[in-house]
């Protein structure tokens, strides 16, 4: 469960980070009045979706450090044997790398009212993440081809069970995008347009790390460095 | 009024109760005298700290009820109260824990006379095996589980030939001397339950999972099983009987080895692969 | 003083304030049945989990009559009898404490409490109930599906939950309850998004959040902890579901059924039970942490004092909150699990107890020289110190390693967790029920009917499981539906057994009472006025009660102190309403 304590570990600091500014040690009872002189403790500036969002991909991230915990404790067991990683991966992560840098290009030209690029970007962005989808399946399709099968070694049953985790997370944020993208195309540029796209963007760069975290922990990079974290426990 | 008085009787009859009642565990009959120690020591603590809430509680709502013209106290904390309390409470904590951490080191510690007796569990009966002359277990393997072998015992291992095997029946255990139960199950989880022995342990398939203790009086017991298992479960029933040392030997020697049990099967086997 | 207009600042969230039109329902449908406002939302979540709680109910009084008089009831088979004691813990668990406190009380409670007009989402709330309603009905349709709702304990452990021996195993009963489980997740997290960030976002202006009720605090704490540990379920259900509907060997291993080789083999249930007890156990503060808040506020308010040491369970619910993470193997002392684990949980489950007794002393130091009015709100919150004292401190056995290996799978444990996470929350949730009721309706419950209700429930709940901790000590083991002949128990626990049954019965049947109490007071109740308990927080103060959609009328409240000014001196009340900017006894908020 090392995964996900670590990752518990961070929400913890970044909770503790927002408490700390939340006169948590004031004595309530000795003051009246609106206290305007600590903005802090008020509610923030930022809009309220995006605060939604961040916590949401809390969730989405505590949900993968927790089956990169489940991934790490099965593969002690006797019969875990590596699933090679089928090459396709390799242009699929650069897909969904390109799709990130479309979205971000979109949140900074909606903010400059570049509407014509941010009808392109968003496009692209749509564009790519399908191709990154279809990929998946190419790759799904070739380890199926070459005998790793689901109910195979449970190495290969992780990767079809964590790939098609992302892939749903994937496949939600497109819904998302095609709302925001029909408001976007229609060439409207107001604030809700502009924060859409934000949580687009946020939304897609956090879905990439995410990939790129299961992209290490399928090819089993992360094992040496798990191996030389034990040596440190035990 | 009525509410101080029930509360006072909840404290009273729960004392009562507790000193009153017929029921109480059984008595021990293994090395763990240490387990029912600690536990009488948690029951003290607890029961003194139950009483004390309850009571502090029962005088308040006596003391303090709403009667015309009373206001309460205007009191927002009292940093030394509960530093205090804090103080108290973590010591309290401290003097119950320390004992269990002790004794558990105990519990996980098997000494290295310690017999080994190999407990399988199965949709639902118990059967043992026991090392046979050579001191050891052979290997085993659920997928080695057939009609003939239904314990899994590996056949090519000869450390197995000579192991005793007790399926479905009863077990029996030397007084006096410790034992490492080895725990086994070839299906789902069991848990291996004897209350006078205290100790408990469950059974993982794919694992083999131990405990271990030493037996402190003849006799025999029940043994349940304490993981739900299916619709079985409660009917998983099994006997440990301690022997002296002459008894027991006398059981063993009634006993039959994997050899003797899976003879005719090896020959058939043989024949086999030679067709 | 700072003097202070609403919406002058623009720190007042625009969202809150912009979308009128929403808060003027149109037709019939969208206002009782598609409705957007929390509070409809509440009620709803809480009409549907009480209906299924008593459900679990039933079920509750079928395993304990059968456990009071084995053999006499022909229909029960081992079978149904896991069935039962399955389906009860798991509704009563998840689909009555979980929704009630969270979806129900939550839902009420928080944008009241901080000064919102509603949820910050409150289509994505409205989403939530209708998933929790369907993840219910998935549950129920495993009773009429072939073969039975699962029998394989609330806990679901594999290999056996997927397995021909347990009931629902190879058939429709543990599919439906793992479908219903991941639909209850989703569901949740929509809901507890809204929980989360109206608290962060919604808040009335002045309302810090050192001045919010402790039932805010312990609701806010409890939704983030349930946010991230419900995960842990989700992960274990999907990969249940994928080991029994598509043969891969998560937590199978190679095993042996009835003389069957099965085609699993090399997983570890060990690994399931990780994940099972990660979620597991913050749970059980999921459902008290809510229960800790609520009983903060009832007690202050019916005893005329503020609560005492507020920073102190501030900090003890956050601290609490933390710690549930790195307990949960406490569950798994003889699970087989590397044994020196036990050293770290031990020591982190006993350092839990610690915050946890400090929120008690904090509790009972309230009612020192208090002004305690014993209302019926009051008498639970006191019935559920007792209970939760007495099942906290059982917990100090079970935590204790070593005490834990005799004590644990008896029916010592049953009586410890019914104790501290059973009958103490619902408690609370009584005593808040009959403490918000008037706010909800109007009205006030009928005070006789309550003392009934209250003093058979207390008193009956008490009988069942103070008794049952002995039934575990003797060594009955749990999860017998006959424990049949031993020799070690003698037949005097036999007639505990019946004894417990039938108070089992008479507490079951006194929730009639309250649940017709319920629906007399609506129409015959007293009158309640907008504020009959004379409390300081923010829902006593909306312009109408029950408040409608939007809550605040025209204005948002603007908020001046803590929630517990009570017997202020030199106050011409008792009590100084939140929004009150009233006389001035303390000094003016600014930077000292």
């Amino acid at each position: 469960m090392s995964v996900i304590l670590v990752f518990l570990l961070v929400v913890l600091g970044v909770a503790g980070w927002w408490l700390s500014h939340q006169r948590l040690m004031s004595k309530p009872w000795l003051e009246q009045g609106v206290p305007a002189a600590f903005p802090d403790t008020d509610v923030t500036g930022m809009p309220t979706a995006k605060i939604a969002l961040g916590i949401f991909l809390a969730v989405v991230g505590a949900l993968f450090a927790l089956f990169a915990s489940a991934y790490f404790m099965r593969m002690d067991y006797a019969d875990w044997q590596a699933t090679p990683l089928p090459s396709i991966l390799w242009l699929n992560t650069a897909i969904l790398v390109l799709a990130s840098v479309a979205l971000q290009i979109a949140v900074i030209a909606s903010r400059k009212g570049h509407d014509d690029t941010v009808r392109l970007a968003l496009v692209t962005a749509g564009l790519t993440t399908l191709a990154f989808l279809a990929g998946q399946w190419m790759a799904w399709r070739d380890l199926t081809a070459d005998g790793y099968l689901l109910d195979g070694n449970p190495a290969s049953s992780f990767f079809y069970l964590i790939t098609g985790m992302h892939g749903l997370h994937i496949v939600g944020g497109i819904v998302g995008l095609v709302r925001v993208g029909a408001r976007g195309m229609g060439g409207r540029n107001d604030e809700n347009t502009r924060l859409g796209i934000e949580l687009c963007a946020m939304y897609w760069h956090f879905l990439l790390l995410v990939w790129l975290g299961v992209f290490v922990l399928l090819a089993g990079w992360a094992n040496d460095f798990i191996a030389v974290c034990r040596q440190f426990l035990i | 009024m009525a509410v101080a008085l029930v509360l006072v009787l909840i404290v009273a009859g729960s004392v009562l109760f507790h000193i009153l009642s017929p029921w109480w565990w059984t008595p021990i009959a293994s090395n763990w005298g240490y387990i029912d120690t600690t536990l009488v020591i948690t029951f003290w603590i607890t029961g003194v700290v139950f009483a004390a809430v309850v009571l502090f509680m029962a005088y308040c709502v006596f003391r303090f009820r709403h009667k015309e013209g009373r206001k309460a106290d205007y009191e927002p904390e009292s940093r030394k109260l509960e530093t205090w309390l804090t103080v108290a409470t973590a010591l309290g904590v401290a003097v119950m824990l320390a004992p269990g951490l002790f004794v558990w080191y105990q519990f996980v510690t098997v000494p290295d006379d310690a017999a080994e007796v190999e407990v399988v569990g199965q949709q639902w009966q118990w059967s043992f095996r026991l090392p046979g002359a050579d001191g050891k277990l052979g290997t085993s393997n659920s997928r080695l589980v057939s009609f003939d072998n239904p314990l899994g015992v590996n056949p090519d291992d000869p450390n197995g030939q000579d192991d005793v095997v007790v399926e479905a029946g009863d077990l029996h255990l030397p007084i006096g001397k410790p034992v490492k139960m080895l725990l086994r199950s070839i299906d789902v989880l069991h848990d291996f339950y004897v209350p006078e022995f205290r100790a408990k342990m469950d059974m993982v398939p794919g694992t083999v999972t131990y405990f271990w203790f030493t037996p402190t009086r003849t006799g025999t017991f029940d043994v349940l099983c304490a993981e739900l298992c299916g619709t079985g479960h409660g009917y998983m029933r099994g006997t440990v009987i301690i022997d002296t040392q002459e008894d027991y030997q006398v059981w063993l020697q009634e006993q039959s080895t994997f050899a003797q049990l899976t003879a005719p099967e090896q020959v058939s086997v043989a024949g086999d692969a030679r067709r | 003083m700072v003097e202070v207009t609403p919406h002058a600042n623009n720190a007042v969230p625009a969202a809150e304030v912009a979308d009128v039109e929403l808060y003027h329902p149109k037709s019939w449908w969208t206002t009782y049945v598609f409705s957007q406002d929390a509070k409809v939302i509440a009620i709803q979540y809480s009409g549907t989990a009480i209906a299924i709680g008593m459900v679990a109910l039933v079920l509750s009084w079928l395993m304990r009559l059968q456990l009071g008089f084995p053999g006499t009831f022909d229909f029960i088979t081992p079978e149904a009898y896991y069935q039962f004691i399955t389906m009860h813990g798991m509704i009563m668990v998840i689909y009555l404490l979980t929704a009630l406190f969270l979806g129900g009380f939550g839902n009420y409670l928080i944008p009241l409490m901080v000064g919102a007009r509603d949820m910050v989402f409150p289509y994505a709330n409205m989403l939530s109930y209708w998933i929790y309603l369907l993840a219910v009905l998935v549950l129920i349709a495993s009773f009429f599906a072939p073969g039975g709702p699962t029998g394989a304990g609330w806990t679901l452990y594999p290999p056996q939950a997927i397995l021909s021996g347990t009931p629902g195993g190879q058939a429709w009963g543990i599919v439906l309850m793992l479908v219903s489980l991941i639909l209850f997740i989703i569901g949740f997290t929509m809901g507890g998004l809204n929980y989360v960030v109206t608290v962060l976002q919604g808040r009335a202006r002045g309302m810090t959040l050192m001045r919010m009720p402790l039932t805010v605090w312990g609701i806010f704490t409890a939704t983030v902890m349930a946010l991230l540990a419900f995960p842990a379920l989700f992960v274990a259900c999907v990969m249940m579901l994928f080991d029994r509907l598509l043969g891969t060997s998560f937590f199978m291993p190679a095993l042996v059924e009835l003389g069957q080789q099965l085609e699993y083999g090399g997983g570890s249930p060990i690994l399931f039970q990780h994940l099972f007890w990660f979620f597991g156990h913050p749970e059980v503060y999921i459902v008290a942490l809510p229960a800790f808040g609520i009983v903060s506020d009832l007690i202050s308010t019916h005893a005329r004092k503020n609560i005492f040491g507020y920073r102190m369970m501030v900090w003890a619910i956050v601290i609490i909150g933390a710690l549930s993470f790195v307990v949960w193997a406490h569950h798994m002392y003889v699970s087989g699990m590397h044994p020196w684990f036990g050293f770290f949980f031990a020591t982190t489950t006993l350092i839990i107890a610690v915050p946890t007794a400090l929120k008690v002393y904090n509790w009972v130091l309230t009612l020192w020289r208090g002004d305690i009015h014993l209302t019926l709100p009051m008498l639970f919150a006191l019935a559920f110190i007792v209970t939760f004292v007495n099942g906290g401190l059982t917990g100090l056995f079970l935590g204790n390693v070593v005490v834990d290996v005799p004590l644990s799978d008896t029916m010592f444990v049953v009586a410890h967790f019914h104790m501290v996470m059973g009958v103490a929350p619902i408690l609370v949730i009584f005593g808040a029920i009959y403490h918000w009721y008037p706010k909800i309706t109007g009205r006030m419950l009928n005070e006789a009917m309550g003392q009934f209700h209250f003093w058979v429930t207390f008193l009956g709940a008490y009988a069942i499981f103070f008794p049952m901790h002995y039934v575990g000590l003797v060594g009955v083991p749990r999860r017998y539906p006959d424990i049949g002949g031993t020799s070690f128990i003698p037949d005097s626990v036999h007639t505990l057994n019946a004894f417990i049954t039938v108070a089992a019965l008479v507490v079951g049947f006194a929730q009639l009472v309250f649940l017709f109490n319920l629906f007399w007071s609506l129409k015959f109740g007293r009158d309640a006025g907008g504020n009959p308990w004379r409390a300081t927080s923010l829902e006593w103060q909306t312009p109408t009660t029950p408040p409608p959609h939007g809550n605040w009328g025209d204005t948002l409240p603007v908020v001046y102190r803590w929630a517990y000014d009570y017997s202020v001196p030199g106050a011409p009340e008792d009590f100084i309403a939140q929004n009150d900017p009233g006389p001035q006894t303390g000094h003016v908020a600014g930077p000292a």
